[in-house]
């Protein structure tokens, strides 16, 4: 049981990373600009699709997990520039609704590339699972996604806090007509947010295709549970998103290994619902107390 | 720099919100070294006509010159560039940052000149140094007076060329008013052009050099600071005396 449980965990951990860098891409952009994207899951498969057509194409892995990073992150500045600017001023709800429109063409796009079926992605650095204590075992590609998580959180945490880039779009998110007087472009703080996050969802769907494979449609769900760490870790705040991921990873894993991997989902689900229930702001949202 | 040329130059300016029109043909001309003061009643205009003179608002009509340069439609970030910055009603300080973190924030647009921003902060923490012993604080956690402080000291850091002011007085206590006031003074004897906002007209008044009055979106008069608080009609009306 015991080494059952860290099998558990150690699978959870890995699909909470995902979780995470994708909740973190919807806390970027929503911080900066109020508005949950939708197509932030389209993001993680336009990564994987274009890393894996690259590869297939002779790219060597390092060059071709670039350039679909780099793709991506242009995809993300064409949505807010022709898709999301032309509607500034509009309410939040139009602009989300634009952010699903968006998805629904990417996916589109997807399915005319590259059909309807899953393509695999050899793993980075081979498949033998390394054993760990009690008999689970752990595939090196866990251990990069958990790796690249960590450096990429790290970097993000040090662009929020430590540079002067990183706290203008804080202060977009804060105040925003307090920013404009103060000099900030909040349309280059909104590109750079919507790049931003692009790039953390291409990178997340580059590391995970490995494991799970990819197709035009593996965005939703991946889109749907990035969206749910980022409400379960408070939205708008970037750390709750991170831990929200990796809860909502751990607690996914235990619920299919403990109950039955059908309800994978639901587990995942309910705890959101149950987490709205008790907790409206999130576990790790602001605790409303705003000084007038 | 001529004297003769104004700094500001603010001919026929209108704006709207929607239908409703908040300032109507507003004309109002600032010289360097000027504090400048504009008094009139709740609702008159005097915020939307600092939002369209910092471009948080657009113009509908008229036109804004700013050291020889038309800046009607330029974008906010832009005109922060050129000199004007605002120091906006109810302080708007970003909460969950620092009080230093504000500071080099209101440095934005002059972040390439780092030598210049570490002597400005010097000359903020001079002018406030409660600032100072508490430039590690959340500035949400300033009281409001300090947050005034830190709104003026952003301002400065944006190396305003003109300084709009809002309201600095709203809500703060007797002894706290004197003390911005004095600042405020004190920066105009230093050289910095000030358009000064105010309900607190008396108090406004006494500083500046010269006043105008701002009735539902027009001006209606501009004049010498000391025979608007002469004048009869402009005391009964906004002095209260």
């Amino acid at each position: 049981m015991p080494e059952q449980l860290l099998q558990f965990l150690v699978t959870g951990i890995t699909v909470g990373s995902l979780y995470a860098l994708v909740g973190l891409g919807f806390a970027i952009i929503y911080n900066a600009s109020d508005v949950v994207n939708f197509a932030q899951g389209e993001f993680v498969m336009l990564g994987a699709m274009m890393a894996i057509a690259l590869l297939s194409a002779g790219f060597p892995l390092p060059l071709a997990a670039l350039l679909a990073t780099l793709l991506t992150v242009l995809v993300g500045l064409l949505l807010e520039r022709f898709a999301i600017e032309p509607a500034a001023g509009a309410p939040v709800v139009t602009t989300i609704i634009i952010t699903i429109g968006a998805a629904i063409l990417l996916r589109g796009v997807a399915l005319l590339l590259w059909g309807k079926d899953f393509h695999p992605m050899p793993a980075f650095s081979g498949d033998a699972p390394i054993h760990l204590l009690g008999g689970s075992t752990l595939l090196p590609q866990s251990l990069w996604v958990m790796g690249v998580t960590v450096l990429l959180v790290a970097l993000v945490r040090v662009f929020f806090n430590r540079t002067l880039l990183g706290k203008a779009l804080l202060a977009c998110s804060f105040n925003r007509s307090a920013a404009q007087l103060v000099g900030i472009n909040v349309r280059v703080m909104l590109r750079l947010a919507y790049g931003l996050s692009a790039g953390l969802g291409a990178l997340a769907g580059i590391l995970i295709a490995p494991i799970t494979f990819s197709s035009y449609e593996a965005g939703i769900m991946l889109g749907l549970k990035g969206f749910s760490a980022a409400i379960v870790g408070g939205i708008g705040n970037p750390m709750g998103a991170v831990a929200g991921g990796l809860l909502l990873g751990v607690l996914e894993a235990l619920g299919a290994g403990l109950i039955s991997s059908g309800y994978k989902d639901a587990i995942a689900f309910l705890f959101v619902l149950m987490v709205l229930f008790f907790e409206p702001t999130g576990l790790f949202g602001h605790k409303a107390a705003e000084r007038v | 720099m001529p004297s003769d040329e104004p700094l500001l130059e603010i001919a026929g300016l209108s704006s709207h919100y929607g239908p409703v029109c908040a300032i109507r043909a507003v004309d109002l001309t600032l010289h360097t070294g000027e504090l400048v003061a504009l008094v009139g009643g709740n609702g008159a205009g005097k915020t939307t006509l600092l939002h369209t003179l910092s471009g948080l608002h657009p113009a509908s009509s008229g036109r804004i010159r700013f050291a020889g340069q038309d800046i009607t439609r330029w974008p906010s970030h832009r005109i922060v560039a050129a000199g004007i910055c605002q120091v906006p009603e109810g302080r708007q300080v970003f909460a969950p940052l620092s009080v230093a973190d504000n500071l080099r924030l209101g440095a934005y647009r002059q972040r390439r000149d780092q030598p210049w921003v570490h002597q400005q902060l010097d000359r903020v923490y001079a002018l406030f140094p409660i600032l100072h012993e508490r430039r590690e604080q959340l500035a949400g956690t300033l009281s409001g007076g300090q947050q005034q402080m830190l709104a003026i000291g952003r301002a400065l850091l944006s190396r305003p060329r003109l300084l709009l002011l809002d309201e600095p007085s709203m809500g703060l206590a007797p002894l706290l008013v004197e003390e911005i006031f004095r600042v405020i003074q004190q920066l105009n004897a230093q050289g910095v052009t000030l358009l000064l906002v105010e309900q607190n007209a008396r108090a406004a008044l006494a500083i500046a050099q010269r006043g105008a009055i701002l009735e539902t979106g027009c001006i209606v008069k501009t004049a010498p600071a000391t025979d608007l608080l002469a004048d009869d009609a402009v005391r009964r009306a906004y002095l209260g005396y």
